[in-house]
């Protein structure tokens, strides 16, 4: 009996049990990551987690905080494996420690640390990269299959830590523009969504492979929601949001829009949708505001998509949708109880 | 079945109730020494009746109310009082009380005992004998009956259209309200009627939560034997299921309106200990000189005790035969209740549970970790709050905001700091905060009367040092005119006017000021249902005395 005041139980939940959990709801994306693309993903998570760890120790001393229970409480670690899943897994090493260093440092703990920083810092470490280093961050995989040449995994990692390829083979042997990508870029040379899908990089719901890995990660929200880890609000509204904006143009003109399914099913839609947004810290707290927040964020994501110079949205997404937060929040206060009942209905003597 | 409805949040703590429920209720033993607070109640302190080195009967008063929030006491059994003096009792400030003394002479002698029938009494008789009973709510907030069961003050013929019984007992371990329905059930019906004819209510609700099937039977065959149209409802297991607000909830789907009482909306409550002893009081003529209670925890033998007011706990404690690993005690439930700062205190009418912990029960909480937003005890709080905002807000002291969020609407279940995975002792800020408010309150209102008095001290200045000099001007004056001899006149009058308007513009100055108090003076502690007023009251109360004692300590000797 250590409290001094009730109450004298509590659950045996903790930040660190919550973020290994989400950790975990994260591996039958990366499984199927691995399956197609190679093992080169697992490089990318296990130098994020290093940067990640390393980084949070150096920063916590800085700032004259306890190294020990931050360390463990797996935030820096998910942080850093979110960055990893959202950058292209055959980089150079320094990309992802750059980005990570750059995530935990500069955007949560220059502003206070776990619980205090107002943008996600996984996604403004892919910012920061996107915006810096906008050619390594094309340089995607090509899925199984599907390239001239396949790296084993020790070319691969020859790769990311020397930056020397097999003889004979080029980058752009191994490596393909992502699809949505490739959309975009043919959509602009006049070729018809039809045409476009034609191309064997096209699976049957979006691109080969990534539509696995989308899958995977879907499976993983869904045990995030069933473990009542996260609530329903965020990933409801932001693939609603997504799907109505990409099914009202596909509707209009679907030669030149691909249908709502595609956009769920590309990119980073699905991590977004259940891992990203979600973030309880960056992300607002009441119900209603959940559902406006995501809802912004998917129409943004796919105006980015559709209209904005970025192949994919949903970093900037959900920066701008972050910015929003306390507004949301102060306008989305539910009722308090005893405060809900317009007077006469509860049939009061007042 | 009947349509329930559902409140928000809500927690599902282990139970912990079946180790206490194996064995019928025993009846404590009398004790060798009985300590008898003359506070057990919400409100003022009841005043002893009682001399030392009186000899007293059971049941006989021995303080009588004092105020109109107040309550009698009663000597728990026959013997002599040797002392009434300040000592140690079960409150969270520490600080000790009045109590009376009583070595038992063992007889266990009643004071004449007159059963009344209700039937025949009209309510404000029968009121004033609940009273002189010290019959209080036993769930925990021990406010005077009597007054609960007034005539509303705003519609004095409207009826009070639903009684509930609140047998839920949502706390942990707690299990002295399962005990007394399973083995009093008759008479807490019987009661029920009594209150109802009282309130006039044309409805009984009796909520029990469905983890106490055997309370739920007891009394479902208690109400069918006496033929009354009550009805014994089975509420879900949720805490705080048991706290009146939510009960009424479930119950009828209404809302008590935030700063009312349920009396406001048709609707009153009382736990069924309360509606038990009023029963005895009135049918039996026994004032509230016993209670049951659970002793439990790290015990060998949990179990509930019918056992007098005024026993040590130490005497109960023992008679649960604590583990020698016991590190603490309890008064109330883990959720809601108080670390016993020592065993020496005695049984209260609140006193519904002793728990003993060890470190193996209630284990320290981990490291406390900042706040993720993660909005747990948010989907916890019963009252819709957004405990993550009022902790932001009090942790910074901005004690305005945490206002405008509601804070006084916190019922303090602690449903918010129970699943907080950063362990932040929520509840234990919002306690702070509210006595921060209402501490600040206070002096915001003995300022703005020091300062009237200080605006009133300069206007009576100016006016002195004014008549003083039209006095000698009149004076001067006079002497001028002594020589004419005439009619010394006129001074008083015309000058009579200035000052008139110089006073009432400061009266004016005053009556301004005194608004704009009005309109700073924060609005969440208006129209305070009196319960929560009396509590405020007793804060102050204690408050005070602190100071007193503070100062006392410090005051350097006199020259």
């Amino acid at each position: 009996m250590a409290a001094f005041f009730s109450p004298f139980i509590s659950k045996p939940d903790t930040v660190a049990q919550i973020m290994l959990r989400v950790m975990l709801a994260l591996l039958p994306g990366i499984a199927m990551y691995v399956w197609y693309f190679g093992p080169a993903i697992l490089v990318s998570i296990a130098l994020a987690s290093v940067t990640a760890l390393a980084t949070e120790a150096a920063m916590l001393k800085l700032r004259n905080r306890p190294v020990a229970p931050f360390l463990q409480d797996n935030s820096a670690l998910l942080t850093g494996w979110l960055l990893a899943l959202s950058i292209p897994p055959l980089a150079p090493w320094w990309l992802i420690v750059v980005g990570t260093a750059f995530a935990i440092s500069i955007s949560k703990h220059l502003y206070g640390g776990l619980g205090n920083n107002p943008f996600n810092p996984a996604m403004i470490g892919f910012a920061v990269l996107i915006v810096s280093f906008p050619a390594q961050m094309t340089h995607w995989l090509t899925p199984h299959g599907l390239g001239q040449v396949e790296l084993g995994f020790l070319d691969q990692l020859r790769y990311t830590f020397l930056g020397s390829l097999p003889p004979g083979v080029t980058l752009d042997a191994i490596t393909m523009a992502t699809p949505l990508d490739t959309l975009k870029t043919r959509l602009h040379l006049d070729e018809s969504v039809k045409q476009i899908f034609d191309m064997p990089i096209y699976g049957r719901l979006a691109g080969q492979g990534s539509e696995m890995v989308s899958l995977g990660f879907l499976a993983g929200g869904l045990y995030l929601i069933a473990a009542r880890i996260i609530t329903w609000h965020v990933p409801v509204a932001y693939l609603g949001a997504l799907f109505a904006t990409a099914g009202l143009f596909h509707l209009a003109d679907p030669a030149h829009y691909v249908t709502p399914l595609f956009h769920w099913f590309s990119g980073a839609a699905m991590l977004g949708a259940f891992f990203i947004l979600t973030d309880p810290v960056t992300g607002p707290t009441t119900n209603r505001g959940k559902l406006i927040f995501a809802a912004g964020a998917g129409l943004l994501t796919y105006l980015i998509r559709a209209f904005g110079g970025f192949p994919d949205g949903i970093a900037f997404a959900t920066l701008l949708m972050n910015i929003c937060v306390p507004l949301i929040v102060l306008y989305t206060q539910p009722k308090v109880f005893g405060k809900k009942m317009p007077a006469g209905k509860n049939g009061g003597a007042q | 079945m009947r349509t329930l409805f559902k409140f928000h949040g809500g927690v599902h703590p282990p139970g912990n109730k079946t180790q206490s429920t194996q064995q019928p209720t025993a009846t404590a033993p009398i004790p060798a020494k009985l300590i008898v607070p003359f506070r057990q109640h919400a409100g003022e302190a009841a005043k002893p009746v009682v001399q030392v080195g009186d000899h007293v009967l059971k049941g006989q008063l021995i303080g009588e109310p004092a105020g109109f929030i107040s309550s009698a006491i009663h000597a728990p059994t026959s013997g002599t009082i040797t002392a009434i003096d300040m000592q140690p009792v079960a409150h969270p400030s520490g600080l000790p009380e009045l109590c009376a003394t009583l070595i038992p002479d063992g007889r266990d002698e009643w004071v004449e005992r007159k059963p009344t029938d209700y039937r025949a009494q009209p309510a404000d008789e029968l009121r004033h004998l609940l009273r002189m009973a010290g019959i209080v709510g036993l769930g925990g907030a021990v406010f005077p009956s009597d007054i609960k069961l007034r005539p509303l003050r705003d519609h004095p013929n409207k009826d009070i259209g639903t009684l509930i019984l609140n047998g839920a007992e949502c706390e942990p371990w707690i299990t002295c309200d399962d005990m007394l329905m399973r083995e009093r059930a008759a008479e807490i019906v019987q009661g029920a009627e009594m209150l109802r004819s009282m309130l006039g209510s044309r409805e009984v609700l009796i909520g029990i939560e469905d983890n106490k099937p055997e309370a739920i039977a007891a009394m479902r065959l208690a109400v069918a034997d006496s033929g009354l149209p009550f009805k014994v409802v089975a509420v879900p297991t949720i805490y705080p299921g048991g706290s009146a607000k939510q009960l009424i909830r479930v119950l009828t789907g209404l809302e008590v309106p935030s700063g009312k009482l349920p009396t406001d909306i048709g609707v009153q409550c009382f736990n069924v200990a309360t509606v038990y002893s009023a029963w005895r009081a009135v049918a039996h003529g026994e004032p509230l000189v016993s209670r049951f209670v659970t002793v439990t925890g790290n015990v060998r033998q949990p179990r509930n005790y019918e056992a007098l007011i005024g026993t040590p706990l130490t005497d109960l404690i023992a008679l649960g035969e604590p583990l020698p690993d016991t590190d603490g005690y309890i008064m109330g439930g883990p959720m809601m209740g108080m670390p016993l700062p020592s065993t020496s205190v005695p049984l209260v009418k609140a006193g519904n549970c002793i728990i003993a912990g060890s470190k193996k029960l209630f284990p320290p909480p981990p490291p406390t970790l900042p706040c993720i937003r993660c909005t747990r005890c948010a989907q916890a709080c019963p009252a819709d709050l957004q405990p993550m905002d009022l902790y932001w807000f009090s942790q910074s002291k901005n004690f305005g905001q945490a206002q405008a969020f509601s804070l006084f609407d916190c019922i303090e279940c602690g449903a918010c700091s129970y699943v907080c995975p950063s362990h932040i002792p929520l509840v234990q800020y919002f306690r702070f905060s509210k006595s921060e408010i209402r501490m600040r309150e206070q002096d915001k209102l003995a300022a703005d009367r020091a300062r009237e008095r200080h605006e009133y001290r300069e206007f009576r200045i100016e006016r002195e040092k004014q008549e003083k000099a039209e006095r000698l001007a009149a004076k001067e004056k006079a002497a001028a005119a002594a020589k004419p001899a005439e009619p010394p006149v006129v001074a008083t009058n015309p000058d009579a006017a200035p000052e008139n308007t110089a006073q009432m513009k400061i009266q004016a100055a005053i009556e301004h000021a005194k608004e704009q108090a009005a309109a700073i003076k924060p609005k969440n502690t208006e129209n305070l249902p009196p319960e929560l007023l009396a509590e405020i009251a007793e804060i102050e109360a204690r408050r005070a005395r602190i100071r007193e004692t503070a100062k006392s300590d410090v005051e350097p000797p006199k020259e």
